[in-house]
Protein backbone atom coordinates (compact mmCIF):
# COMPACT_ATOMS: atom_id res chain seq x y z
CA UNK A 1 0.00 0.00 0.00
CA UNK A 2 2.59 1.92 0.93
CA UNK A 3 4.72 1.40 -2.07
CA UNK A 4 2.07 2.25 -4.42
CA UNK A 5 2.03 5.81 -3.20
CA UNK A 6 5.17 6.30 -3.04
CA UNK A 7 5.33 5.12 -6.96
CA UNK A 8 2.92 6.92 -7.98
CA UNK A 9 4.54 10.13 -6.09
CA UNK A 10 7.90 9.61 -8.06
CA UNK A 11 6.01 8.83 -11.62
CA UNK A 12 3.89 12.02 -11.04
CA UNK A 13 6.94 14.24 -10.37
CA UNK A 14 9.17 13.08 -13.05
CA UNK A 15 6.36 13.62 -15.63
CA UNK A 16 6.16 17.16 -14.08
CA UNK A 17 9.58 17.52 -14.75
CA UNK A 18 9.22 16.19 -18.10
CA UNK A 19 6.59 18.80 -18.82
CA UNK A 20 8.58 21.61 -17.56
CA UNK A 21 11.73 20.89 -19.72
CA UNK A 22 9.50 20.42 -22.77
CA UNK A 23 7.57 24.09 -22.42
CA UNK A 24 11.12 25.67 -21.87
CA UNK A 25 12.36 24.10 -25.19
CA UNK A 26 8.99 25.31 -26.92
CA UNK A 27 10.32 28.86 -27.76
CA UNK A 28 12.92 27.23 -29.47
CA UNK A 29 11.60 24.91 -31.43
CA UNK A 30 9.12 27.53 -32.78
CA UNK A 31 12.07 29.70 -34.28
CA UNK A 32 14.36 26.52 -35.64
CA UNK A 33 11.30 25.18 -37.31
CA UNK A 34 10.33 28.43 -38.66
CA UNK A 35 14.25 29.35 -39.81
CA UNK A 36 14.39 25.93 -41.06
CA UNK A 37 11.56 26.77 -43.49
CA UNK A 38 12.87 29.71 -44.40
CA UNK A 39 16.32 28.07 -45.29
CA UNK A 40 15.59 27.62 -48.83
CA UNK A 41 14.76 31.31 -49.68
CA UNK A 42 18.04 32.36 -47.38
CA UNK A 43 19.95 30.32 -50.08
CA UNK A 44 18.38 31.90 -52.84
CA UNK A 45 19.09 35.71 -51.95
CA UNK A 46 21.31 37.09 -48.93
CA UNK A 47 19.27 38.18 -46.31
CA UNK A 48 20.09 41.33 -47.15
CA UNK A 49 18.72 41.91 -50.00
CA UNK A 50 15.28 40.45 -49.10
CA UNK A 51 15.22 43.01 -45.91
CA UNK A 52 15.84 45.99 -48.38
CA UNK A 53 14.62 44.99 -51.60
CA UNK A 54 11.11 46.94 -52.80
CA UNK A 55 10.17 44.70 -55.10
CA UNK A 56 7.63 41.85 -54.21
CA UNK A 57 6.90 39.77 -57.70
CA UNK A 58 6.37 36.22 -56.08
CA UNK A 59 5.60 35.22 -59.86
CA UNK A 60 8.92 36.31 -61.00
CA UNK A 61 10.71 35.19 -57.92
CA UNK A 62 11.05 38.80 -56.37
CA UNK A 63 10.87 38.79 -52.36
CA UNK A 64 11.71 42.00 -51.55
CA UNK A 65 10.19 42.63 -47.87
CA UNK A 66 10.99 46.19 -47.58
CA UNK A 67 7.24 48.00 -47.64
CA UNK A 68 6.32 45.43 -45.35
CA UNK A 69 8.83 46.08 -43.01
CA UNK A 70 8.30 49.95 -43.33
CA UNK A 71 4.46 49.73 -43.31
CA UNK A 72 4.74 47.10 -39.97
CA UNK A 73 7.03 50.14 -38.80
CA UNK A 74 4.71 52.90 -39.55
CA UNK A 75 1.30 51.57 -38.13
CA UNK A 76 3.16 51.04 -34.93
CA UNK A 77 4.62 53.91 -34.84
CA UNK A 78 1.32 55.69 -35.33
CA UNK A 79 -0.07 53.79 -32.50
CA UNK A 80 2.01 53.98 -29.91
CA UNK A 81 2.07 57.87 -30.24
CA UNK A 82 -1.54 57.95 -29.93
CA UNK A 83 -1.65 55.22 -27.08
CA UNK A 84 1.19 56.35 -25.25
CA UNK A 85 -0.33 59.55 -23.64
CA UNK A 86 -3.90 58.65 -23.53
CA UNK A 87 -2.54 55.76 -21.28
CA UNK A 88 0.07 57.45 -19.46
CA UNK A 89 -2.54 60.20 -17.95
CA UNK A 90 -5.17 57.45 -17.69
CA UNK A 91 -2.40 55.22 -15.27
CA UNK A 92 -1.26 58.24 -13.61
CA UNK A 93 -5.01 59.37 -12.98
CA UNK A 94 -5.92 55.81 -11.50
CA UNK A 95 -2.86 55.60 -9.52
CA UNK A 96 -2.89 58.78 -7.68
CA UNK A 97 -6.08 60.64 -8.17
CA UNK A 98 -8.68 57.90 -8.65
CA UNK A 99 -11.03 57.05 -5.39
CA UNK A 100 -11.13 53.33 -5.20
CA UNK A 101 -14.87 53.12 -7.19
CA UNK A 102 -13.03 54.48 -10.08
CA UNK A 103 -10.24 51.92 -9.91
CA UNK A 104 -13.23 49.35 -9.54
CA UNK A 105 -15.00 50.80 -12.71
CA UNK A 106 -11.67 50.53 -14.62
CA UNK A 107 -10.81 46.95 -14.03
CA UNK A 108 -13.89 45.70 -16.09
CA UNK A 109 -13.40 48.44 -18.44
CA UNK A 110 -9.60 47.53 -19.36
CA UNK A 111 -10.40 43.60 -18.96
CA UNK A 112 -13.08 43.82 -21.92
CA UNK A 113 -10.86 45.90 -24.38
CA UNK A 114 -8.04 43.40 -23.95
CA UNK A 115 -10.42 40.47 -24.27
CA UNK A 116 -12.21 42.10 -27.30
CA UNK A 117 -10.80 39.70 -30.41
CA UNK A 118 -8.90 41.29 -33.13
CA UNK A 119 -11.65 40.52 -35.93
CA UNK A 120 -13.88 42.65 -33.92
CA UNK A 121 -11.67 45.21 -33.80
CA UNK A 122 -11.19 45.21 -37.71
CA UNK A 123 -15.28 45.01 -38.01
CA UNK A 124 -15.48 48.10 -36.02
CA UNK A 125 -12.44 49.78 -37.59
CA UNK A 126 -13.73 49.09 -41.30
CA UNK A 127 -17.39 50.59 -40.06
CA UNK A 128 -15.74 53.47 -37.61
CA UNK A 129 -12.32 54.44 -38.40
CA UNK A 130 -12.40 53.88 -42.02
CA UNK A 131 -14.94 56.20 -43.04
CA UNK A 132 -14.22 58.35 -40.83
CA UNK A 133 -10.66 58.81 -42.28
CA UNK A 134 -11.81 58.56 -46.27
CA UNK A 135 -14.90 61.67 -45.72
CA UNK A 136 -14.18 63.62 -42.85
CA UNK A 137 -10.08 64.10 -42.13
CA UNK A 138 -8.28 62.89 -45.20
CA UNK A 139 -10.25 65.66 -47.53
CA UNK A 140 -8.30 67.94 -45.55
CA UNK A 141 -4.78 67.04 -46.56
CA UNK A 142 -5.21 64.73 -49.70
CA UNK A 143 -7.01 64.55 -53.37
CA UNK A 144 -8.32 61.39 -52.36
CA UNK A 145 -7.85 58.02 -49.83
CA UNK A 146 -9.94 55.19 -49.54
CA UNK A 147 -9.62 55.20 -46.04
CA UNK A 148 -7.68 51.87 -45.92
CA UNK A 149 -5.04 53.80 -44.88
CA UNK A 150 -1.59 53.58 -42.48
CA UNK A 151 -3.88 55.56 -40.18
CA UNK A 152 -6.36 53.60 -39.63
CA UNK A 153 -4.44 50.91 -39.14
CA UNK A 154 -2.23 52.55 -36.29
CA UNK A 155 -5.87 54.26 -34.92
CA UNK A 156 -7.15 51.06 -34.63
CA UNK A 157 -3.75 49.53 -33.14
CA UNK A 158 -3.31 51.97 -30.39
CA UNK A 159 -7.05 51.16 -28.96
CA UNK A 160 -5.56 47.58 -29.11
CA UNK A 161 -2.38 48.54 -27.41
CA UNK A 162 -4.24 50.63 -24.84
CA UNK A 163 -5.25 47.95 -22.14
CA UNK A 164 -1.82 46.06 -21.81
CA UNK A 165 -0.22 49.78 -21.52
CA UNK A 166 -2.72 50.58 -19.03
CA UNK A 167 -2.06 47.41 -16.74
CA UNK A 168 1.42 47.60 -17.25
CA UNK A 169 1.97 51.18 -16.58
CA UNK A 170 -0.46 51.28 -13.75
CA UNK A 171 1.90 48.25 -11.96
CA UNK A 172 5.44 49.95 -13.01
CA UNK A 173 3.64 53.33 -11.00
CA UNK A 174 2.19 50.50 -7.77
CA UNK A 175 5.76 49.34 -7.49
CA UNK A 176 6.71 53.03 -6.31
CA UNK A 177 6.97 52.38 -2.30
CA UNK A 178 4.31 54.89 -0.68
CA UNK A 179 7.11 56.09 1.28
CA UNK A 180 9.00 57.66 -1.65
CA UNK A 181 5.12 59.69 -2.54
CA UNK A 182 4.64 60.28 0.70
CA UNK A 183 7.47 62.74 1.60
CA UNK A 184 7.12 64.03 -1.08
CA UNK A 185 3.99 65.37 -0.31
CA UNK A 186 4.73 65.74 3.17
CA UNK A 187 7.25 68.63 2.17
CA UNK A 188 4.73 70.68 0.82
CA UNK A 189 4.70 69.47 -3.76
CA UNK A 190 1.41 68.72 -5.23
CA UNK A 191 0.08 65.83 -6.17
CA UNK A 192 1.17 66.71 -9.89
CA UNK A 193 4.50 67.41 -8.69
CA UNK A 194 5.12 64.11 -7.47
CA UNK A 195 4.05 62.80 -10.36
CA UNK A 196 5.99 64.64 -12.29
CA UNK A 197 9.73 65.22 -10.02
CA UNK A 198 9.09 61.48 -8.11
CA UNK A 199 6.79 58.94 -9.93
CA UNK A 200 7.26 59.47 -13.24
CA UNK A 201 11.59 59.83 -12.76
CA UNK A 202 11.72 56.86 -10.67
CA UNK A 203 9.62 54.41 -13.13
CA UNK A 204 11.35 55.85 -16.50
CA UNK A 205 12.45 52.58 -17.21
CA UNK A 206 9.35 51.01 -16.17
CA UNK A 207 7.55 53.36 -18.78
CA UNK A 208 10.55 52.13 -21.55
CA UNK A 209 9.59 48.58 -20.98
CA UNK A 210 6.09 49.13 -21.27
CA UNK A 211 6.66 51.16 -24.76
CA UNK A 212 8.48 47.95 -25.69
CA UNK A 213 5.98 45.40 -24.99
CA UNK A 214 3.23 47.22 -26.47
CA UNK A 215 5.10 48.01 -29.51
CA UNK A 216 5.70 44.27 -30.06
CA UNK A 217 2.66 43.34 -29.65
CA UNK A 218 1.82 45.92 -32.35
CA UNK A 219 4.09 44.58 -34.61
CA UNK A 220 2.24 41.22 -34.97
CA UNK A 221 -1.29 42.17 -34.88
CA UNK A 222 -3.03 40.54 -38.05
CA UNK A 223 -6.62 40.34 -38.49
CA UNK A 224 -7.39 43.26 -37.18
CA UNK A 225 -4.77 45.24 -39.27
CA UNK A 226 -5.53 43.10 -42.37
CA UNK A 227 -8.68 44.55 -42.40
CA UNK A 228 -8.07 48.23 -42.28
CA UNK A 229 -5.01 49.08 -43.98
CA UNK A 230 -6.01 48.53 -47.76
CA UNK A 231 -3.21 45.72 -48.33
CA UNK A 232 -1.14 47.08 -51.20
CA UNK A 233 2.29 46.36 -51.42
CA UNK A 234 3.99 49.61 -52.16
CA UNK A 235 5.91 51.74 -49.48
CA UNK A 236 3.09 54.39 -48.46
CA UNK A 237 3.88 57.86 -49.14
CA UNK A 238 1.48 59.65 -46.39
CA UNK A 239 -0.23 58.29 -43.79
CA UNK A 240 -3.56 58.28 -46.03
CA UNK A 241 -1.61 55.92 -48.23
CA UNK A 242 -2.77 52.23 -48.28
CA UNK A 243 -0.04 49.75 -46.39
CA UNK A 244 0.80 46.27 -46.40
CA UNK A 245 2.10 45.16 -42.71
CA UNK A 246 4.18 42.05 -42.55
CA UNK A 247 1.35 39.85 -40.30
CA UNK A 248 -1.44 40.71 -43.02
CA UNK A 249 0.96 40.07 -45.72
CA UNK A 250 1.46 36.07 -44.15
CA UNK A 251 -2.26 36.09 -43.47
CA UNK A 252 -3.31 37.11 -47.18
CA UNK A 253 -1.26 34.68 -48.87
CA UNK A 254 -1.56 31.48 -47.22
CA UNK A 255 -3.27 29.52 -49.83
CA UNK A 256 -1.39 29.99 -52.37
CA UNK A 257 1.84 30.12 -51.08
CA UNK A 258 2.05 26.01 -51.57
CA UNK A 259 1.62 26.38 -55.41
CA UNK A 260 4.94 28.47 -55.97
CA UNK A 261 8.36 27.80 -55.45
CA UNK A 262 10.10 29.81 -52.83
CA UNK A 263 7.01 31.80 -51.56
CA UNK A 264 6.34 29.66 -48.69
CA UNK A 265 9.78 30.04 -47.92
CA UNK A 266 9.72 33.40 -48.08
CA UNK A 267 6.77 34.12 -45.95
CA UNK A 268 7.85 31.74 -43.77
CA UNK A 269 11.10 34.01 -43.33
CA UNK A 270 8.22 36.71 -42.60
CA UNK A 271 6.92 34.63 -39.75
CA UNK A 272 10.67 33.59 -38.35
CA UNK A 273 11.21 37.53 -38.74
CA UNK A 274 8.43 38.26 -36.42
CA UNK A 275 9.08 36.00 -34.02
CA UNK A 276 12.69 37.22 -33.73
CA UNK A 277 11.97 40.71 -32.84
CA UNK A 278 9.50 40.06 -30.94
CA UNK A 279 11.45 37.64 -28.87
CA UNK A 280 14.02 40.28 -28.38
CA UNK A 281 11.70 42.92 -27.39
CA UNK A 282 9.74 40.78 -25.44
CA UNK A 283 12.54 39.45 -23.59
CA UNK A 284 14.51 42.65 -22.67
CA UNK A 285 11.15 44.48 -21.61
CA UNK A 286 10.18 41.53 -19.47
CA UNK A 287 13.51 41.25 -17.75
CA UNK A 288 13.54 45.10 -16.78
CA UNK A 289 10.04 44.83 -15.46
CA UNK A 290 10.46 41.87 -13.36
CA UNK A 291 13.56 43.67 -12.14
CA UNK A 292 11.49 46.38 -11.10
CA UNK A 293 8.80 44.05 -9.98
CA UNK A 294 11.82 42.80 -7.24
CA UNK A 295 13.45 45.92 -6.63
CA UNK A 296 10.92 47.66 -3.81
CA UNK A 297 9.53 44.53 -2.56
CA UNK A 298 11.21 42.26 -0.04
CA UNK B 1 2.03 79.37 -5.99
CA UNK B 2 -1.00 80.13 -8.04
CA UNK B 3 1.18 78.06 -10.68
CA UNK B 4 1.85 75.06 -9.38
CA UNK B 5 -2.15 74.49 -8.61
CA UNK B 6 -2.97 75.49 -11.81
CA UNK B 7 -0.63 73.12 -14.13
CA UNK B 8 -2.30 70.47 -11.44
CA UNK B 9 -5.44 71.65 -12.49
CA UNK B 10 -4.81 71.17 -16.58
CA UNK B 11 -3.01 67.58 -16.01
CA UNK B 12 -5.49 66.56 -14.09
CA UNK B 13 -8.19 67.66 -16.63
CA UNK B 14 -6.53 66.01 -18.66
CA UNK B 15 -6.52 62.38 -17.13
CA UNK B 16 -9.79 62.74 -16.57
CA UNK B 17 -10.42 63.25 -20.40
CA UNK B 18 -7.97 60.90 -21.63
CA UNK B 19 -9.64 58.01 -18.88
CA UNK B 20 -13.13 58.84 -20.27
CA UNK B 21 -11.92 58.55 -23.91
CA UNK B 22 -10.82 54.91 -22.94
CA UNK B 23 -14.15 54.17 -21.35
CA UNK B 24 -15.57 56.08 -24.57
CA UNK B 25 -14.30 53.69 -26.88
CA UNK B 26 -14.90 50.70 -25.03
CA UNK B 27 -18.71 51.48 -25.31
CA UNK B 28 -18.41 52.97 -29.01
CA UNK B 29 -16.83 49.74 -30.19
CA UNK B 30 -19.47 47.44 -28.31
CA UNK B 31 -22.27 49.54 -29.31
CA UNK B 32 -21.65 49.95 -33.11
CA UNK B 33 -21.28 45.97 -33.13
CA UNK B 34 -24.39 45.24 -31.47
CA UNK B 35 -26.20 48.02 -33.21
CA UNK B 36 -25.25 47.11 -36.78
CA UNK B 37 -25.25 43.45 -35.96
CA UNK B 38 -28.40 43.28 -34.14
CA UNK B 39 -31.11 43.83 -36.48
CA UNK B 40 -29.37 40.94 -38.87
CA UNK B 41 -29.57 38.52 -35.95
CA UNK B 42 -32.48 35.70 -36.09
CA UNK B 43 -32.46 32.47 -35.03
CA UNK B 44 -31.37 31.10 -38.38
CA UNK B 45 -28.15 32.14 -37.69
CA UNK B 46 -27.37 30.20 -34.83
CA UNK B 47 -29.24 26.93 -36.11
CA UNK B 48 -29.01 26.65 -39.74
CA UNK B 49 -25.05 25.60 -41.55
CA UNK B 50 -25.03 27.66 -44.89
CA UNK B 51 -26.91 26.71 -47.58
CA UNK B 52 -26.00 26.74 -50.89
CA UNK B 53 -25.54 30.42 -52.42
CA UNK B 54 -24.74 31.35 -48.97
CA UNK B 55 -22.17 33.95 -49.65
CA UNK B 56 -24.12 35.37 -52.22
CA UNK B 57 -26.71 36.39 -49.47
CA UNK B 58 -29.34 32.89 -49.85
CA UNK B 59 -29.91 31.40 -46.64
CA UNK B 60 -28.44 30.09 -43.61
CA UNK B 61 -26.47 30.62 -40.81
CA UNK B 62 -23.07 30.20 -38.93
CA UNK B 63 -23.87 26.91 -36.83
CA UNK B 64 -21.07 25.68 -38.91
CA UNK B 65 -18.91 28.19 -37.50
CA UNK B 66 -20.21 28.37 -33.82
CA UNK B 67 -19.78 24.41 -33.68
CA UNK B 68 -16.27 24.42 -35.43
CA UNK B 69 -14.90 27.31 -32.50
CA UNK B 70 -16.53 25.07 -30.10
CA UNK B 71 -14.81 21.77 -30.89
CA UNK B 72 -11.59 23.76 -31.25
CA UNK B 73 -11.73 25.48 -27.64
CA UNK B 74 -13.00 22.13 -26.32
CA UNK B 75 -9.42 20.33 -27.95
CA UNK B 76 -7.56 23.03 -26.94
CA UNK B 77 -8.83 23.29 -23.62
CA UNK B 78 -7.63 19.59 -22.79
CA UNK B 79 -4.35 19.71 -24.10
CA UNK B 80 -3.53 23.59 -22.23
CA UNK B 81 -4.86 22.24 -18.93
CA UNK B 82 -3.02 18.88 -19.24
CA UNK B 83 0.60 20.50 -19.52
CA UNK B 84 -0.18 23.73 -17.68
CA UNK B 85 -2.05 22.78 -14.39
CA UNK B 86 1.14 20.03 -13.53
CA UNK B 87 3.42 23.06 -15.01
CA UNK B 88 1.52 25.56 -12.34
CA UNK B 89 1.55 22.80 -9.56
CA UNK B 90 5.27 21.33 -9.80
CA UNK B 91 6.67 24.92 -10.41
CA UNK B 92 5.08 26.15 -6.84
CA UNK B 93 4.99 23.18 -4.69
CA UNK B 94 7.78 20.79 -5.56
CA UNK B 95 10.37 23.04 -6.55
CA UNK B 96 11.85 24.93 -3.70
CA UNK B 97 10.98 28.65 -3.62
CA UNK B 98 13.79 31.04 -5.43
CA UNK B 99 14.10 27.60 -7.80
CA UNK B 100 16.11 28.74 -11.10
CA UNK B 101 13.75 26.59 -13.10
CA UNK B 102 10.93 28.07 -11.71
CA UNK B 103 11.96 31.22 -12.75
CA UNK B 104 13.33 30.21 -15.93
CA UNK B 105 9.89 28.00 -16.83
CA UNK B 106 7.95 31.82 -15.69
CA UNK B 107 10.01 33.76 -17.68
CA UNK B 108 9.52 31.70 -21.09
CA UNK B 109 6.05 31.64 -20.54
CA UNK B 110 5.98 35.06 -20.22
CA UNK B 111 7.90 35.81 -23.86
CA UNK B 112 5.30 32.68 -25.06
CA UNK B 113 2.48 34.67 -24.29
CA UNK B 114 3.79 37.60 -26.75
CA UNK B 115 3.75 35.62 -29.41
CA UNK B 116 1.50 36.92 -32.03
CA UNK B 117 -0.79 34.37 -32.86
CA UNK B 118 -0.19 34.63 -36.74
CA UNK B 119 3.49 33.10 -35.84
CA UNK B 120 1.37 30.30 -34.08
CA UNK B 121 -0.33 29.57 -37.02
CA UNK B 122 2.76 29.39 -39.02
CA UNK B 123 4.05 27.54 -36.69
CA UNK B 124 1.42 25.22 -36.48
CA UNK B 125 1.22 24.92 -40.68
CA UNK B 126 5.18 24.40 -40.52
CA UNK B 127 4.51 21.55 -38.06
CA UNK B 128 1.32 20.23 -39.86
CA UNK B 129 3.17 19.33 -43.29
CA UNK B 130 5.97 17.85 -41.35
CA UNK B 131 3.40 15.19 -39.51
CA UNK B 132 1.70 15.51 -42.72
CA UNK B 133 -1.81 16.48 -41.70
CA UNK B 134 -4.32 18.86 -43.07
CA UNK B 135 -6.17 21.90 -42.51
CA UNK B 136 -8.05 20.19 -40.28
CA UNK B 137 -9.99 20.56 -36.54
CA UNK B 138 -6.97 18.85 -35.56
CA UNK B 139 -4.56 21.29 -36.71
CA UNK B 140 -6.88 24.02 -35.73
CA UNK B 141 -6.93 22.27 -31.63
CA UNK B 142 -3.27 22.12 -31.41
CA UNK B 143 -2.23 25.98 -32.93
CA UNK B 144 -5.28 27.40 -30.45
CA UNK B 145 -3.62 25.13 -27.48
CA UNK B 146 -0.39 26.69 -28.24
CA UNK B 147 -1.86 30.37 -28.44
CA UNK B 148 -3.67 29.77 -24.66
CA UNK B 149 -1.31 27.84 -23.09
CA UNK B 150 0.83 30.38 -21.55
CA UNK B 151 -2.68 32.53 -20.92
CA UNK B 152 -3.74 29.98 -18.88
CA UNK B 153 -0.44 28.94 -17.33
CA UNK B 154 0.31 32.84 -16.63
CA UNK B 155 -3.18 33.39 -15.03
CA UNK B 156 -3.25 29.95 -13.19
CA UNK B 157 0.32 30.36 -11.73
CA UNK B 158 -0.82 34.31 -10.40
CA UNK B 159 -3.45 32.03 -8.38
CA UNK B 160 -1.47 29.90 -6.97
CA UNK B 161 1.58 32.45 -6.21
CA UNK B 162 -0.50 33.62 -3.32
CA UNK B 163 -1.92 30.50 -1.83
CA UNK B 164 -0.60 30.47 1.62
CA UNK B 165 2.12 27.91 2.32
CA UNK B 166 0.29 26.53 5.52
CA UNK B 167 -1.46 24.14 3.52
CA UNK B 168 0.90 22.31 1.94
CA UNK B 169 3.02 22.31 4.73
CA UNK B 170 0.30 20.99 7.16
CA UNK B 171 -0.12 18.16 4.04
CA UNK B 172 2.91 17.28 3.91
CA UNK B 173 3.58 16.86 7.46
CA UNK B 174 0.47 14.50 7.90
CA UNK B 175 2.50 12.54 5.81
CA UNK B 176 0.71 12.97 2.21
CA UNK B 177 3.18 12.42 -0.36
CA UNK B 178 3.50 15.53 -2.30
CA UNK B 179 1.22 14.14 -5.35
CA UNK B 180 -1.73 13.78 -2.49
CA UNK B 181 -0.84 17.49 -1.45
CA UNK B 182 -1.33 18.20 -5.06
CA UNK B 183 -4.97 16.67 -5.45
CA UNK B 184 -5.93 18.59 -1.94
CA UNK B 185 -4.29 21.89 -3.12
CA UNK B 186 -5.87 21.36 -6.91
CA UNK B 187 -9.21 21.41 -5.37
CA UNK B 188 -8.43 25.30 -3.29
CA UNK B 189 -7.11 26.40 -6.40
CA UNK B 190 -10.54 25.31 -8.08
CA UNK B 191 -11.65 29.60 -8.44
CA UNK B 192 -8.34 30.47 -10.10
CA UNK B 193 -8.29 27.68 -12.64
CA UNK B 194 -12.11 28.37 -13.56
CA UNK B 195 -10.81 31.73 -14.29
CA UNK B 196 -7.91 31.13 -16.19
CA UNK B 197 -9.80 28.84 -18.33
CA UNK B 198 -12.49 31.00 -19.33
CA UNK B 199 -9.33 33.24 -19.86
CA UNK B 200 -8.04 31.31 -22.19
CA UNK B 201 -11.49 30.32 -23.76
CA UNK B 202 -11.70 34.32 -24.32
CA UNK B 203 -8.67 34.65 -26.46
CA UNK B 204 -9.15 31.55 -28.21
CA UNK B 205 -12.26 31.90 -29.12
CA UNK B 206 -11.66 35.19 -30.74
CA UNK B 207 -8.69 33.98 -32.90
CA UNK B 208 -8.67 34.08 -36.08
CA UNK B 209 -4.73 34.20 -37.41
CA UNK B 210 -3.98 31.12 -35.68
CA UNK B 211 -6.37 28.75 -36.91
CA UNK B 212 -6.76 30.38 -40.61
CA UNK B 213 -4.10 28.29 -41.74
CA UNK B 214 -4.50 24.82 -39.53
CA UNK B 215 -7.79 24.83 -39.14
CA UNK B 216 -8.61 25.48 -42.85
CA UNK B 217 -13.05 26.54 -43.56
CA UNK B 218 -15.98 24.43 -44.33
CA UNK B 219 -19.59 25.36 -44.37
CA UNK B 220 -19.93 21.33 -42.92
CA UNK B 221 -20.05 20.98 -39.33
CA UNK B 222 -16.68 18.58 -39.02
CA UNK B 223 -17.71 14.56 -38.39
CA UNK B 224 -14.05 13.87 -37.14
CA UNK B 225 -10.50 15.59 -36.14
CA UNK B 226 -9.25 15.08 -39.63
CA UNK B 227 -11.86 17.46 -41.64
CA UNK B 228 -11.31 21.06 -42.05
CA UNK B 229 -13.46 22.72 -39.25
CA UNK B 230 -15.02 26.71 -39.86
CA UNK B 231 -14.18 29.02 -37.30
CA UNK B 232 -16.43 32.53 -35.48
CA UNK B 233 -14.10 34.99 -36.76
CA UNK B 234 -12.95 33.59 -39.80
CA UNK B 235 -16.42 33.35 -40.71
CA UNK B 236 -16.94 36.99 -39.65
CA UNK B 237 -13.69 37.86 -41.79
CA UNK B 238 -15.18 36.12 -44.70
CA UNK B 239 -18.66 37.18 -44.52
CA UNK B 240 -17.36 40.50 -44.52
CA UNK B 241 -15.00 40.42 -47.89
CA UNK B 242 -17.72 39.84 -49.43
CA UNK B 243 -19.45 42.81 -51.61
CA UNK B 244 -23.06 41.48 -51.06
CA UNK B 245 -25.17 43.59 -48.30
CA UNK B 246 -27.09 40.83 -47.05
CA UNK B 247 -23.88 38.63 -46.18
CA UNK B 248 -22.61 41.80 -44.36
CA UNK B 249 -24.78 42.03 -42.58
CA UNK B 250 -24.74 38.57 -41.26
CA UNK B 251 -21.18 39.47 -40.88
CA UNK B 252 -21.81 42.17 -38.25
CA UNK B 253 -24.67 39.67 -36.82
CA UNK B 254 -22.00 37.01 -36.50
CA UNK B 255 -19.53 39.77 -34.98
CA UNK B 256 -22.48 40.82 -32.83
CA UNK B 257 -22.74 37.05 -31.30
CA UNK B 258 -18.77 36.92 -30.78
CA UNK B 259 -18.74 40.30 -29.29
CA UNK B 260 -21.37 38.70 -26.66
CA UNK B 261 -19.69 35.81 -25.77
CA UNK B 262 -16.82 37.63 -25.34
CA UNK B 263 -18.73 40.01 -22.64
CA UNK B 264 -20.26 36.92 -20.57
CA UNK B 265 -16.39 35.51 -20.65
CA UNK B 266 -14.86 38.31 -19.60
CA UNK B 267 -17.65 39.45 -17.05
CA UNK B 268 -17.52 35.49 -15.43
CA UNK B 269 -13.62 35.38 -15.11
CA UNK B 270 -13.55 38.85 -13.74
CA UNK B 271 -16.35 37.75 -11.29
CA UNK B 272 -14.80 34.30 -10.21
CA UNK B 273 -11.56 36.10 -9.63
CA UNK B 274 -12.85 38.66 -7.56
CA UNK B 275 -14.85 35.67 -5.31
CA UNK B 276 -11.40 34.11 -4.89
CA UNK B 277 -10.06 37.53 -3.30
CA UNK B 278 -12.97 37.47 -0.93
CA UNK B 279 -12.05 34.19 0.31
CA UNK B 280 -8.66 34.53 0.66
CA UNK B 281 -8.94 37.46 2.88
Amino acid sequence: MRYIRVVKDRTARHLMLGIALFSLLLLLVIGITLLFKALPIMREKSLGTLLTSGNWKPFKGDFGFYPFIISTLYVSAIAIIIALPLSLLTSIYLNTYATKGIRKIFEPVIDLLSGIPPVIYGVWGSLAIVPLIAEKISPHFVEFSSGYSVLAGGLVLAIMILPLLVSILTEVFRSIPKEMTDASLAMGATKWQTVKKVILRKSLTGIIAAIVLSVSRAFGETIAVLMVCGNIPLIPKSVFDACYPLPALIANNYGEMMSMPGYESALMLGAFLLFFIILIFNAVSRLTLNQIENRYSL
Amino acid sequence: MKAKKTEELIFKTFMIISSIIIISILFYIIGTIIYKGLPALDIDMLTKIPGGGFFLGKEGGVLNAIVGSLYIILGSLVIGLAISVPLVIYINFYLPKKSWLATLVRFSFDILFGVPSIVYGAFGFALMIFLGIRASLLGGIIAIALLIMPIMMRSFDEVAKLLSRDLPDALLSLGATRYEMAKVIIKQLMPGLVTAILLSVGRGIGDAAAVLFTAGYTDNIPTSLGQPAATLPLSIFFQLGSPVEEVQNRAYASAAILTLVILILSLSARYFSSKYQKNKI
